[in-house]
């Protein structure tokens, strides 16, 4: 993992006391509202339903022992006693007190944290694929790049008032495990047929009001060129982007308006007179960075450890965690363990202190220490020998974080909805856990098999309901909650935008209609076909019949309502 | 006489802004004796303005600063409005006169600028900081000047940094 130099930590230290100034002031009645919000959303704070809300900043989704026992920290010192992680694979914190964020600023930089533009119309934290450098299928390991442009994208003094937010993605991976096609840049890195490093790159993606999977705006742009290209994008979107309308501010709005070879055309220009410029990157800052992120020091192990085999083979409840949460290494005899923060009654993404801290000790016992989030709200363990398997999974079940569920519907994702979120149109956490409660059946579960249910509770979509196989929508009908669904969303190599079945339903139909989406695809699948395949195969129309043939009374409810 | 930073020190601001009204003829408009600061449509149309040595001329954010090339040389002041403090166009437009036109003269940030952007505007080539009049008291601006540089090693090249952090220093492996 990255470790900070002095210059890092330093930037680091300096952000905590300029932001520790900017609170006093507003504290004393120096700044206004308007003037201090741009500012504390610059560093991770919301003014939330019961508290600010501090979003706490984890690069690409990686951390640190050491900085997971912080983050434990906070939540029992600052916090109820939990955090929620989110689906840019930050965390979350619900309830501290503003005056005491800056307290809780300088704690986070003593273990190389911070919250930096984790917020705000600025370049938010870039996000890569969990199982980055242990992934069999990986091509090139994303995160030397990630961490490149996290620097580069840290106080970057032209880019820190962008007409909208900003957010970037990096795969390195056949699989794209980063969801790039839905974010303002997706990377993809690559090499071209020289056998040289370079980028893959879609602009103009993104969740939100407008759904729009990203265009390719290169196929290649070899690696020295990274950040001139990336700044030749930001600086055609900061001059050019929308301003007028927060709706139609993302980059993808301009890029539509546009059209993508026109847009490519005016980054070129601007790009023409930049590249090789100062920004260039040299090899010695690629090495330098890389260098933290090489192989921890694997054992040479056999392919497969005997007893671990022989544990599957004799306890069926391990056996069917090792099946959905456990996943293949690049190194013989390790594997990556996925640990579950979907447990039904829990709120998706939620963890408490003790979990944390259980979740460090594991960390360092099992995994060299380290931890990676999931942008689908779960915890991966990237380097555990097959040998340690078992004691892992009698923790994690200790835990309350070894729920066999990982890729399947209750492994759902979620925003914090209605109960936390200002924005938000209706709750989103108390219906999840509903539609979790209708599936409790784990025999059901795993039948049903791979699916992917994402539920936002506003169109700002946090919870990505575009992409997911199902996905569930708060709206808001006369100040009432509602909510819509899509089927035929995904994520990575073929990431495509759902479609809404009809009407929306009232909270208490819901898991029905979850239900009757099911039933419409074990009535129709193939055999080892998924959801989203057979959704794919068949369209909607078996779907809508199935839902709203048989809920007409339901359907003329809503019709009056 | 309202104040204004300028190369980190507080000093009187003796020129005044002149902004179009809706309907006005920038061909038309009357720009009176003093030092003036003009919109770029009202430089472009009224080209006896360049000869009269105390009208500047500002930029809005959606104009294009390669307009003002032919002229640069001899432009001491360029002020660059920003319309609300989140607007962030004029930072390109600032970074854009300096690094890619070479501009080498005063480089104002007018409009509605607060300190806790002076460290970003600085790297961005603006000089001269001149929050609306009435922003902050004397005590404030004094205090801000102490303040212009929140973070001393930035990562990024910029106009004041001419290399990135990785070039700028020897960073450890
Ligand atoms: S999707 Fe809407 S309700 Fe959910 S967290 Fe985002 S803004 Fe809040």
């Amino acid at each position: 993992m990255y470790r900070y130099d002095d210059y890092d930590q330093k930037l680091v230290d300096e952000r905590v006391a300029q932001f520790a100034d900017q609170t006093r002031r507003y504290l004393a009645g120096e700044l206004s509202d308007d003037e201090y919000r741009p500012l504390r959303l610059q560093n991770g704070i919301y003014i939330q339903k019961h508290a600010p809300m501090l979003r706490i900043a984890i690069p690409y989704g990686n951390l640190r022992a050491d900085q997971v026992r912080m983050l434990a920290h906070i939540a029992r010192t600052y916090d109820k006693g939990y955090g929620h992680f989110s689906t840019r694979q930050n965390i979350q914190f619900n309830w501290p007190a503003l005056e005491r964020i800056p307290e809780i600023l300088a704690k986070l930089a003593t273990v190389q944290m911070h919250a930096i533009q984790t917020s705000g119309n600025c370049i938010r934290n870039v996000t890569s694929d969990p199982f980055a450098g242990v992934a069999a299928d990986e091509i090139i390991d994303p995160r030397p790049w990630c961490e490149i442009l996290r620097q580069w994208s840290t106080f970057h003094p032209e880019f820190a008032h962008l007409p909208r937010k900003f957010k970037i993605a990096v795969n390195g991976a056949k699989d794209d495990r980063a969801v790039i096609r839905c974010h303002d840049i997706g990377a993809e890195v690559v090499k071209n047929a020289a056998g040289e490093t370079g980028f893959r790159v879609f602009v103009g993606g993104g969740l939100g009001r407008t759904p729009i999977v990203g265009e390719q705006i290169t196929d290649f742009i070899a690696w020295p060129h990274l950040l001139t290209y990336f700044e030749a994008i930001l600086r055609v979107y900061n001059r050019f982007g929308r301003r007028d309308n927060m709706y139609k501010a993302r980059i993808k709005i301009l890029v539509k308006a546009l059209g993508i070879d026109a847009f490519r055309a005016q980054v070129e220009a601007e790009w023409a007179h930049t590249k090789d410029g100062p920004a260039t990157l040299t090899e010695a800052e690629v090495q330098r960075v890389a260098a933290c992120f090489v192989d921890p020091d694997y054992a040479e192990l056999p392919a497969s450890d005997a007893a671990f085999e022989a544990a599957k083979a004799e306890n069926t409840p391990f056996a069917a965690w090792v099946r959905r949460n456990v996943r293949a290494h690049k190194r013989p005899g390790y594997a990556a363990v996925v640990a579950s923060l979907k447990k039904t009654g829990v709120a998706p993404g939620d963890i408490t202190d003790a979990q944390l801290d259980t979740v460090a000790e594991l960390a360092e016992r099992y995994s060299f220490g380290e931890v990676r989030v999931t942008h689908e709200q779960n915890l991966v363990f990237a380097d555990v020998r097959q040998s340690a398997l078992f004691a892992l999974w009698q923790a994690l079940r200790d835990a309350e974080l070894a729920t066999p569920n990982i890729g399947l519907l209750t492994d759902l994702i979620c925003c914090p909805g209605g109960d936390f979120c200002n924005l938000a149109n209706a709750r989103s956490i108390p219906i999840a856990e509903a539609v979790q409660r209708r599936f409790d059946d784990l025999d059901y579960l795993h039948d049903i098999g791979d699916i992917e249910l994402n539920f936002s509770g506003c169109m700002n979509a946090c919870g990505h309901h575009h992409v997911g196989h199902i996905g569930i929508l708060g709206v808001d009908k006369n100040g009432e909650e509602w909510y819509q669904i899509t089927v035929g969303g995904r994520q990575g190599n073929d990431a495509a935008i759902g479609k809404v079945i009809g009407r929306s339903f009232a909270a208490a139909e819901v898991p029905d209609v979850i239900e009757k989406l099911i039933a419409t695809y074990i009535e129709h699948r193939h055999a080892d076909e998924r959801f989203i395949d057979t959704a794919q195969r068949i369209g909607l129309d078996p779907f809508k019949l199935k839902v709203y043939g048989e809920t007409k009374t339901a359907a003329r409810k809503v019709a009056n309502a | 006489m309202p104040k204004l930073i300028k190369n980190g020190q507080l000093i009187d601001d003796a020129w005044q802004t002149l902004r179009l009204a809706e309907g006005d003829d920038p061909a038309g408009v009357n720009v009176p004796a003093g030092q003036w600061l003009v919109p770029l449509a009202v430089w472009q149309a009224q080209p006896a303005l360049a000869a009269r040595g105390d009208v500047a001329v500002w930029l809005a954010g959606d104009d294009e600063p390669a307009a003002l090339t032919a002229g640069l040389a001899t432009l001491a002041l360029i002020a660059v409005n920003f319309p609300a403090f989140t607007d962030g166009r004029g930072y390109s437009i600032g970074a854009l006169l300096r690094s890619r036109h070479g501009y080498r003269g005063e480089l104002r940030a007018i409009g509605d600028v607060l300190r806790d952007q002076f460290d970003y505007l600085t790297r961005c080539g603006f000089d001269a900081l001149a929050p609306a009049e009435g922003k902050y008291t004397d005590a404030q601006l004094e205090e801000a000047t102490r303040q212009l540089q929140d973070f001393s090693e930035p990562y990024q090249a910029s106009v004041k940094h001419a290399d990135p952090l990785f070039r700028r220093q020897r960073r450890a492996a």
